[in-house]
């Protein structure tokens, strides 16, 4: 990809990722959050921290489904951003909403799983979010820089967790995220296990497929 | 029992302003209802937003200032339209409150259907300021209007042995489009919605039979056209849209017993000491202030209604 290719791609990137703390934002100063602000903005927050780390796990099965790489290059800021949503909704829950009253929220961080997970998926992200630079990739080694990263998807579970143990029932939004991890870490585990040649192709795909053999597999003639 | 007398406040501080401008329109509602005939057949429902007259409760009021209509309209959770807070508010033009009747029947006397035209006029409206608490740990303060549960309940006489009452809510996918089944509802009620209290709660002078709020009919999306509120209980003990009031003999299971009876009991009483397994209960957040404050025992109705749970462990009978 060109070097203005790739520039105009990441201003997009930066444009969508901005927008919820923009529209955030006008909604604060026009008075529109409605009438339970700092809920609204806590599930803004949070809901934008998962799509975003939803977003920066589907480029790889991109790659592996298409064969198409432009997209790689957006990992580091996709899960930068991830980092910086699931920060402001974690410091308007401690500050905003619970004012600091660290007698209610420490027990709450051990006592309630949703939030143990919420908190823990926040830690783990931390180390990603500063070894995210070439330098320390460097420094790291690409093997250890890889392996730290791949915390990642242990982050994804802890995340989507973290909003399933959080809902009342009747509320299918987290069943989506779920589904949607599934499917994109479904996909590493079959190109994983292809490339170690565990996978053989299936008998039907070997000799193209036939309606008629297939019937025939079926019967066991 | 004893009930504490509020003291005197001057209806004008407890009313919305534009509201206590607008107390001609209630006289003017008050004359068409006067004009209107009691054996009308007129199934039309009332516009949002009609008047319902009633007289203002100086018993049942508070000093704590009214959240605000549009607040109250447009900030609920009512499942059938949706799980999320706007739903209700955007689909409520989906639900047709006439022509609508209530079912009467169980362990009672006179079992009956009333038209919803008729339950209205039974007993004389009062406004009363209750506060209502969210399970979820939100509150507001809303000026409902009805009359007593209790009074309903004497008129129908119920049996001996009737000693719990169910509340069944309206069942209709196309009114309420969050009783629909769908591919991605992998979560989901078991609808109709019902409901329960034990006699003795139903009979309580503080739980209301609920046709309005803030001066008007009750607006679609917070229980048109009846209701029940029940203010010392967590808001999803008062159902709402009510077509059927049975009385039974056994506690029921309610519908959030049934989905998680880990975390709903049948009881439901405001608790700050009991938390729900997945969150604490001991602040709330009222809608409209900043900070949180401390959730009160029995939502602050302790005086009026701890009598009827003494001696039982709140814990357990959460």
């Amino acid at each position: 990809m060109s070097r203005r290719a790739c520039i105009s791609l990441k201003s997009v990137v930066w444009g969508i990722a901005l927008s919820p703390l923009l529209l955030l934002l006008y909604r604060f100063l026009t008075n529109g959050l409605g009438a339970n602000p700092i809920s609204y903005a806590t599930n803004l927050l949070g809901d934008t921290t998962l799509r975003l780390l939803l977003a920066s796990l589907a480029l790889t099965p991109l790659r592996i489904l298409l064969g198409i790489s432009w997209q790689m290059s957006l990992r580091r800021l996709l899960g930068l951003f991830a980092f910086f949503y699931a920060c402001l909704h974690f410091t308007v829950w401690i500050a905003v909403d619970h004012f600091f009253e660290w007698g209610e929220l420490i027990p709450d961080i051990v006592k309630r799983p949703y939030i143990t997970v919420g908190m823990l998926a926040l830690t783990l992200l931390t180390p990603l979010a500063v070894t995210s630079t070439s330098g320390m990739a460097k420094r790291l080694g690409g093997r250890n820089w890889r392996q730290l990263h791949r915390l990642v998807y242990l982050i994804g579970l802890l995340g989507v967790l973290h909003y399933l143990w959080l809902v009342k029932k009747g509320v299918n939004d987290p069943y989506l995220y779920a589904a949607i991890l599934a499917v994109l870490l479904g996909i590493r585990l079959w190109d994983w296990a292809r490339r170690e040649g565990w996978l053989g192709r299936p008998a039907w795909f070997r000799g193209g497929y036939s309606p008629a053999r297939a019937a025939d597999d079926m019967r066991g003639d | 029992m004893l009930i504490r007398h509020a003291p005197n406040i001057a209806p004008s501080e407890i009313t919305d302003y534009q509201l206590y401008l607008n107390r001609r329109s209630f006289l003017i509602g008050m004359a068409a209802l006067a004009l209107t005939p009691i054996t009308s057949t007129a199934v039309a429902a009332p516009p949002a937003g009609t008047p319902l007259p009633a007289r203002r409760s100086e018993q049942f009021t508070l000093e704590d200032p009214l959240t605000s209509i549009e607040n109250i309209t447009t900030y609920n959770n009512f499942w059938e339209f949706g799980p999320n807070k706007d739903d209700p508010a955007r689909l409520a033009h989906l639900l047709k409150p006439r022509p609508w009747t209530v079912q009467i029947d169980g362990l009672v006397a006179r079992p009956r259907r009333y038209d919803i035209e008729e339950l209205l006029r039974l007993f004389p409206m009062e406004e009363r300021v209750y506060r209502l608490r969210c399970v979820e740990g939100w509150s507001m303060v809303i000026p409902w209007i009805g009359y007593p549960l209790a009074s309903l309940i004497k008129r129908l006489e119920p049996t001996s042995k009737a000693r719990f009452v169910e509340f069944t809510s309206l069942l209709d996918s196309a009114q309420f489009p969050g009783q629909r089944k769908s591919l991605f509802s992998v979560s989901s009620l078991d609808w109709p919605y019902v409901e329960g209290l034990r006699l003795d709660e139903a009979l309580h002078p503080l739980t209301l039979l609920t046709f309005g709020l803030y001066g008007q009919v009750l607006p679609n999306q917070d229980g048109a056209p009846v209701r029940i509120v029940v203010p010392w209980k967590y808001g999803f003990k008062s159902a709402k849209a009510i077509v059927r009031i049975r009385f039974v003999s056994e506690q029921l299971k309610t519908t959030w017993e049934k989905a998680a009876p880990s975390e709903y009991g049948f009881y439901s009483n405001v608790n700050p000491t009991v938390d729900h397994p997945r969150w604490s209960q001991a602040t709330e957040r009222r809608i409209g202030e900043f900070r949180r404050r401390k959730t009160l025992m029995f939502n602050g109705y302790a005086e009026q209604v701890a009598a009827l749970y003494a001696g039982m462990d709140l814990r357990r009978n959460f």
